[in-house]
């Protein structure tokens, strides 16, 4: 068992599509939440395999596209700080801000690195403690443990020089904002499994009892994606209203207790804008007040920050399952990866970027 | 970024206070992650890695029992299928 070779089997992917055709006989409209299986339906081309009753629309689990413009423009000015080690996730170094992006920063001398993982900028910051380091915490649920572990690291270490820039998002809230609203299409959800992984599914039951939809928690491999959209599809057929977790061997419905523990030490629920969304209620982490010596937002003042978005970008509208890509006019002609307009272009997760790569 | 790579732990150790481990993504690729979050992972056991951290040890018994049912699945859809021509 090697966990991946076996769930890309072309010939059991074929057969649980067959089963999805004799299955649907009706038209339904269902999300996959994670840009990472966008990337993974589009590149396999999942989408062009399914019965055409079934529309796969792509959920706003892309970190890099919903990190509000505001805190993008307040990266940009702390990073082109002469004192300051600006660390990041490669995905964010091209995402445009109001005016310019991380790259360009970097091109005009501004110090900005690409990690792996937030424990290498905490290693930066032991290696340069004449320098400010600081991390773009950025993500949804899974890659929470991995940042908040390194603010734990960082006050372990004693460090004075490492903070963090927060924009945390977690996904039910997303989903509230979503089916609440009165244009919503999604009839059914496939559930980000890694956020699963590390948070369970006991956040769910309120939702699928509110909002009376099915949700099949998802993996990432094309026989993972094939056997989610198999049961949702199963469910909204026989109309059941239910959470099947159809990634067993990754998710378990307690999920992490020491992951969530530690994310429970280190934030604290908070409001958050989402790019091109809007603000969503408790939808955000964000480091509790002990923390406020790791906070970069309290560390450097970077003046008033004025945003202007793309007037272009309809961004948001897609990743809740309004619009595709294509619906954008910008699409492929003003905006593409070289002369990207909006975060979903650039990112390994945009539904933009997926789109072009792909050539849909 | 958001992505999760399924890798085998092949050593455990301690650095600078946190429990890592080498894990190998098969290919020749080995790489550093922390195992702070699954304390009970032994050399061996597969995990899903993120950013750098192990989130949960694989389930083979999960996996196998997956791949079972759509194994019948498939064999199911094509019994079926000359029986429909039939009827
Ligand atoms: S194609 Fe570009 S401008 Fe249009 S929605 Fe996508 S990122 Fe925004």
């Amino acid at each position: 068992m090697k966990y991946v070779t076996e769930f890309r089997d072309a010939e059991l992917v074929g057969g649980v599509l067959e089963k999805i055709r004799q299955t649907v006989t009706r038209p339904w409209t269902m999300m996959e939440i994670c840009g990472g299986q966008t990337h993974s339906i589009v590149r396999y081309g999942i989408d062009q395999l399914l019965p055409p009753e079934i529309e796969l629309v792509h959920g706003p689990g892309c970190p890099v596209c919903v990190t509000p413009l505001e805190q993008i423009d307040r990266a940009l000015a702390i990073a082109a700080r002469p004192d300051v080690i600006f660390t990041s996730y490669g995905d964010m170094l091209r995402v445009p801000g109001s005016a310019r992006d991380l790259f360009s920063v970097r091109a005009s001398g501004g110090e900005v690195r690409v990690v792996y993982s937030p424990l290498d900028a905490v290693k930066i910051a032991q290696a340069n403690p004449d320098k400010q380091v600081v991390f773009f915490a950025i993500g949804f649920e899974t890659t929470a443990p991995a940042n908040v572990m390194a603010v734990m690291q960082a006050k372990n270490l004693n460090l004075k020089n490492f903070s963090v820039l927060v924009s945390h998002v977690r996904v039910p809230p997303a989903m509230h904002a979503i089916l609440g609203s009165p244009s919503n299409r999604v009839q059914g959800f496939l559930l980000a499994g890694h956020v699963n992984a590390v948070m369970g599914y006991h956040e769910y039951p309120p939702l699928l009892e509110k909002y009376q939809v099915p949700m099949a928690i998802t993996g990432f491999e094309p026989l993972d994606l094939v056997q989610g959209i198999y049961e949702t599809v199963r469910m909204l057929e026989a109309g059941r209203v239910e959470i099947v977790n159809a990634y067993a061997r990754a998710v378990t419905f307690e999920g992490n207790q020491p992951a969530q523990k530690m994310i429970n030490q280190v934030f604290m629920e908070c409001d958050r804008a989402w790019r091109g969304i809007g603000v969503i209620p408790a939808s955000g982490w964000c480091l509790r007040p002990e923390f406020d010596g790791f906070n970069a937002e309290k560390r450097f003042d970077v003046g008033d920050i004025v945003t202007k978005e793309s007037p272009l970008c309809i961004a948001g509208q897609i990743m809740q399952g309004l619009k595709k890509p294509h619906d954008c006019s910008a699409f492929g002609k003003q905006c593409s990866p070289e002369t990207p307009l909006g975060a979903t272009m650039v990112s390994s997760e945009g539904a933009c970027a997926a789109y072009y790569k792909y050539g849909r | 970024m958001c992505l999760g790579v399924p890798g085998k732990i092949v050593e455990r150790y301690e650095k600078e206070g946190l429990p890592m481990g080498k894990v190998d993504f098969g290919g020749g690729t080995l790489r550093e992650a922390c195992l702070a979050y699954v304390p009970e992972a032994q050399p061996g056991d597969y995990t899903i890695i993120h950013v750098g951290f192990a989130l949960n040890i694989l389930s083979e018994e999960d996996a196998l029992e997956t791949l079972a049912l759509l194994r019948e699945m498939d064999s199911l859809g094509e019994e079926l299928a000359p029986d429909e021509v039939c009827n």
